[in-house]
């Protein structure tokens, strides 16, 4: 690990003075910094460490259905009964990500923030446009069948890891944000992450000195929601492919539906050519699969991921068979 | 200067930032119990209790743990015996070379008592939890054991948490 400064701020500013230094960055968790520090990925000459600042914790508002601190734990999270009641889709992808020691560590703005796991970004001895801009994207001809389907550029073609970030997208969370000087603004989780283009280097719309201090759930929207994830062991490891639902049924008809899909793309991809064909239309499978085949119309691959074209379309399929068997059971 | 309780004794050490609480406990407070498998989250051998949660301390920064309590498997022992999940590892013959138990115990400490909280898992069906062994899987799935002895540590989790173990169930 290169030497840094570690520094424990104990308000929101004083940790933004902290992070106006040069090459500062905030540390949540640590659980994907620490190692990535580790592995001379990332090599910050201070750390800011957000534990001592107060962020509020849970509320629940009338504007916004819930509001949860930055540093809220992702096993906190997890487990808050209003989320366990109401925005079951993001309790469920939280719990299939990661393991307790993990989730006991990361936070809800971190959990956002997290690196990509492609192989080649965290090997120093690979080119890799996103951690060393201009060098060359050794993805593009290695082995590669955890990379993107959607999105992807000549430049890079990894995915972002998270699973909670594709819960948020698809429940339309918004995360409120703070700058040096008290500037503040609201971004849409759908909005936050950028697609590589030609600088995968750039992952988020956020600053370098931009700290996430909460994240709101707007009123919860009922129906039946459902986190599915497919991966190559039933637990602890990441999305192959993964769909967040919330699927509203009544007589016969969608009368809501969101999606979003995890391991696919360079951010969380909200599904909204499958959504726009599935409103209104009856609950089938024939549907569910014209849905699904819509998403995919501009999926592309050149390499081993070409398998998870089919595999993103019949996860589709599938959690919204689920979902809609659970609607007409209710 | 970072000063922690440690097994229930106050600790003040001085370490680089880049200390890990691993490194700290193994090679600054001669705790070596905790065990340095991945050093990167990935295999658990690490597993200690920090404020009573579970963590991989090869990815927690020593600097960062400033009046937090931790406790190591040196730490559940109970008078001058092995604590109550020790035991019951030893009754199951759950290990072989014993390179990933004291993470494995630390972890399956935990995991009773967020099961008991009543802590969700991702296989936790309805609001009602209950100590299957599907559950057990699950939430220990964070703890590798290259020799194998995911069943045995099953049984000994299962039967330190009060639940008849059936030893073909599952296998």
């Amino acid at each position: 690990m290169k030497p840094f400064q570690f520094i424990r701020p104990d308000s929101a500013d004083t940790a933004l003075d902290a992070i106006s230094a040069e090459n500062a960055k905030f540390m949540g968790g640590g659980t994907n910094l620490v190692d990535l520090m580790k592995l001379q990925v990332e090599t910050p000459d201070s750390v800011v460490d957000i534990h001592r600042i107060d962020m509020g914790g849970f509320s629940e508002t009338e504007e916004s259905g819930l509001r949860i601190g930055a540093d809220v734990t992702n096993t906190a999270l997890a487990n808050h009964p209003k989320v366990r009641k109401d925005y079951r889709v993001l309790s469920e992808a939280l719990l299939s990500g990661a393991t307790a020691q993990l989730r006991n560590r990361a936070t809800t703005g971190g959990n956002f923030l997290q690196r990509t796991r492609c192989y080649y970004f965290m090997d120093t001895t690979r080119p890799c446009n996103k951690r060393e801009p201009g060098s060359g994207c050794a993805a593009l001809d290695g082995p590669s069948r955890i990379h993107a389907i959607l999105g992807a550029s000549d430049h890079c073609i990894a995915t972002h890891p998270s699973d909670m970030a594709v819960a948020m997208a698809a429940l339309d969370a918004q995360l409120h944000t703070r700058k040096p000087g008290g500037e503040n603004r609201t971004i849409a989780a759908t909005e936050l992450h950028r697609l590589p283009g030609d600088t995968p280097n750039i992952e988020t719309v956020l600053d370098s000195d931009e700290l996430i201090e909460s994240v709101t759930l707007p009123q919860p929207i009922g129906g039946t929601h459902i986190y599915r994830k497919v991966r190559d062991r039933s637990s602890y490891a990441f999305a192959l492919v993964s769909a967040a639902l919330v699927l509203k049924i009544h007589d016969g008809k969608i009368e809501t539906v969101r999606l979003a899909l995890g391991g696919v793309a360079h951010k969380p991809w909200r599904a909204a050519k499958a959504e726009k064909c599935l409103a209104g239309a009856e609950a089938n499978d024939e549907n569910f699969r014209a849905a699904a085949e819509a998403e995919l119309a501009d999926a592309n691959s050149k390499g081993d991921q070409t398998f998870k074209i089919e595999l993103t379309k019949r996860t589709i399929v599938a959690a919204l068979s689920e979902a809609a068997d659970r609607e007409n059971a209710a | 200067m970072t000063s922690l309780t440690i097994n229930g004794r106050a600790v003040e050490l001085d370490a680089d930032s880049r200390t890990t609480l691993l490194d700290a406990l193994r090679e600054h407070l001669k705790l070596t119990g905790s065990k340095k498998g991945c050093d990167h989250g990935q295999c658990g051998a690490c597993t200690v209790l920090l404020d009573g949660e579970r963590v991989n301390a090869c990815l927690v920064l020593f600097a960062g743990c400033e009046g937090q309590d931790v406790t190591t498997i040196e730490g559940l022992k109970e008078g001058d015996d092995i604590g109550a999940m020790q035991r019951a590892f030893v009754s199951h013959d759950a290990f072989q070379c014993g390179y990933c138990t004291p993470g494995q115990i630390c972890s399956a400490v935990a995991t009773l008592k967020e099961v008991e909280r009543g802590d969700a898992s991702a296989v936790t069906g309805g609001d009602q939890i209950e100590l299957t062994r599907l559950e057990v899987q699950e939430r220990m799935s964070g703890n590798l054991c290259r020799c194998g002895a995911y069943n045995n540590i099953v049984d000994a989790v299962m039967d330190a948490g009060g639940e008849p173990v059936d030893a073909e169930a599952g296998r």
